[in-house]
């Protein structure tokens, strides 16, 4: 028997299409992205209640692993495991003090140790939790929560939860992807997401100097101007300028950016008259985007953050969920 | 081999046991819940038989289920959907066929996470007994024994009709 080539993407998924990992949006398709929004909508439902938990990780140990610093994507992935009934450690290490390889795999089998059942990993290094997942032990569910300039799928499917939840479809939808798209891990898990579960267009707009050489090969149009590349577009993205991420000088200065590329009320007039304005956040004001924007009615910012929760919870569930299935399968056979 | 039993004669025989046990508890003002999916297509129609004029909630158990453990979270599941308080509330619990009683467990686990229920009258259509848990059912429309190869299924939602079925292999 042969290997097959697909093998390394398909780590994430079980023998019969399940869930195990959550790596990336590569290799996934739109059946699953739509079972993952759909779950989510009953897990939005569960955070409306007096009581907003659920028993499904009860008795089960989730280990929060940050090896990159966050607070809104860290605190997030904390209260849906806690909704989730599971038992939360919380690990900021510090990228310095660990060195890949050796040092990555000691740390895990001491936290494996301890009878987890999930890590949630953010790590500066791209692909470092493919690394992690290939070598964990079998029923311990790999989370991505950021890798390097790779992926972030989770918060690609809360963008697609928020914006199925204000146009209620992705069919015919353009969607414009504004600024720094080099350092993205956001932006590339939204573009594959977007294509996946079939928007129209998607448009990422941005200085060529911070776009990635390969971007059309995402499946994008590229615009260098805000205004054309607004024009009709029904979401707009806005990305943070990771300027810690930035080495030299990709950017004459925040004001020359921001009057180029960052969004006040006069800009968002190019787009429909209803389109929504999205940030992973945090957001710099007055950089990408003007306050009356970021505060004003087509902002949904802040729906961005309570989805946030939900979509974690899904993904959370339905990896230990595949775990389980695996073992079940591995017990018959 | 399908058999039919008669939806109608058992929808009758809930509302005039349901209007029996309201009246015997002084119960004026229920709240019904149905458990999707059969549980939901009764709670249509029984609100209805009772002169409800709130809407009814629709619950979906499976993030309460007993054995995530073992089969893991059930892939289609969808929002549950109270349109009113539980705090207080005296609330009338339906479902189709009623068995070992962990969807009834799972079921009360969830209402009681929305508020404190003044009480639960629970209902069901079928009662197969087989019970796994102290759980019973006030009001039943019909009791059955199946043989193991037998198994009953409420179709629905129009018409309801319920199904006796043989499972393959016997």
């Amino acid at each position: 028997m042969t290997v097959t080539e697909a093998a390394p993407r398909q780590i994430q998924l079980t023998e019969d299409g399940q869930l195990k990992h959550f790596l990336t949006l590569d290799g996934l398709g739109q059946p699953l992205l739509t079972e993952i929004l759909d779950t989510a909508e009953s897990f939005i439902e569960v955070g409306a209640r007096s009581i907003k938990k659920v028993p499904l990780l009860r008795g089960r140990t989730v280990v929060n692993l940050f090896f990159e610093s966050s607070t809104r994507t860290r605190s997030t992935f904390e209260l849906a495991a806690k909704r989730l009934s599971a038992d939360v450690l919380n690990l900021d290490i510090n990228t310095s003090a660990t060195s890949k390889g050796e040092s990555l795999s000691d740390t895990l089998l001491n936290l494996e140790a301890m009878a987890s059942d999930m890590f949630v990993i953010r790590h500066s290094q791209s692909g470092a939790q493919h690394f992690i997942a290939a070598a964990v032990t079998p029923g311990v569910a790999i989370i991505n929560a950021g890798d390097g300039r790779h992926a972030h799928p989770t918060q690609a499917m809360l963008d697609m939860l928020t914006i199925r939840q204000h146009k209620g479809r992705f069919e015919g939808l353009r969607v414009a992807i504004v600024g720094d798209v080099l350092h993205s891990r956001v932006a590339r898990s939204q573009i594959r997401a977007l294509n996946t579960l079939g928007a129209e267009e998607i448009r990422v707009i941005a200085p060529a100097t911070l776009l990635p050489k390969d971007v059309e090969a995402l499946g994008c149009k590229v615009f260098y101007n805000l205004q054309q590349g607004l024009r009709d577009v029904d979401v707009i993205i806005m990305l943070r300028l990771q300027r810690e991420r930035m080495e030299g000088a990709l950017l004459p200065s925040e004001k020359e950016f921001y009057k180029l590329y960052g969004l006040s009320v006069e800009k968002l007039a190019y787009a429909k008259p209803d389109a929504i304005v999205m940030h992973p956040g945090p957001i710099n004001r007055g950089v990408e985007i003007e306050s009356a924007v970021a505060d004003g009615p087509q902002s949904v910012i802040l729906n961005q953050v309570t989805n946030g929760i939900a979509v974690r919870m899904a993904v959370m569930s339905m990896a230990m969920s595949g775990q389980v299935a695996e073992r079940a399968a591995g017990g018959q056979s | 081999m399908t058999a039919l039993l008669n939806i109608d004669q058992l929808l009758d025989d809930l509302e005039a046991g349901l209007k029996d046990l309201l009246s015997a508890r002084g119960i004026d003002n229920p709240a019904m819940i149905g458990i999707r999916t059969g549980g939901v297509w009764l709670a249509d129609n029984l609100s209805k038989r009772l002169g409800l004029q709130e809407p009814y909630g629709e619950l979906d158990i499976s993030f309460y289920r007993d054995d995530f453990s073992r089969i893991g979270l059930n892939p289609r599941v969808k929002p549950s959907h109270l349109p009113f308080e539980t705090e207080d509330r005296d609330i009338i619990l339906i479902d189709d066929v009623i068995m070992s009683g962990r969807t009834i467990r799972a079921a009360m686990n969830e209402i009681f996470d929305y508020g404190r229920p003044a009480s639960v009258t629970l209902a069901c259509l079928v009662d197969l007994g087989a019970r796994e848990l102290p759980i019973q059912p006030d009001v039943v429309g019909q009791r059955l024994e199946l043989a193991s190869h037998q198994r009953v299924k409420l179709r629905g939602p129009e018409p309801l009709r319920i199904e006796l079925r043989e499972q393959e292999g016997h």
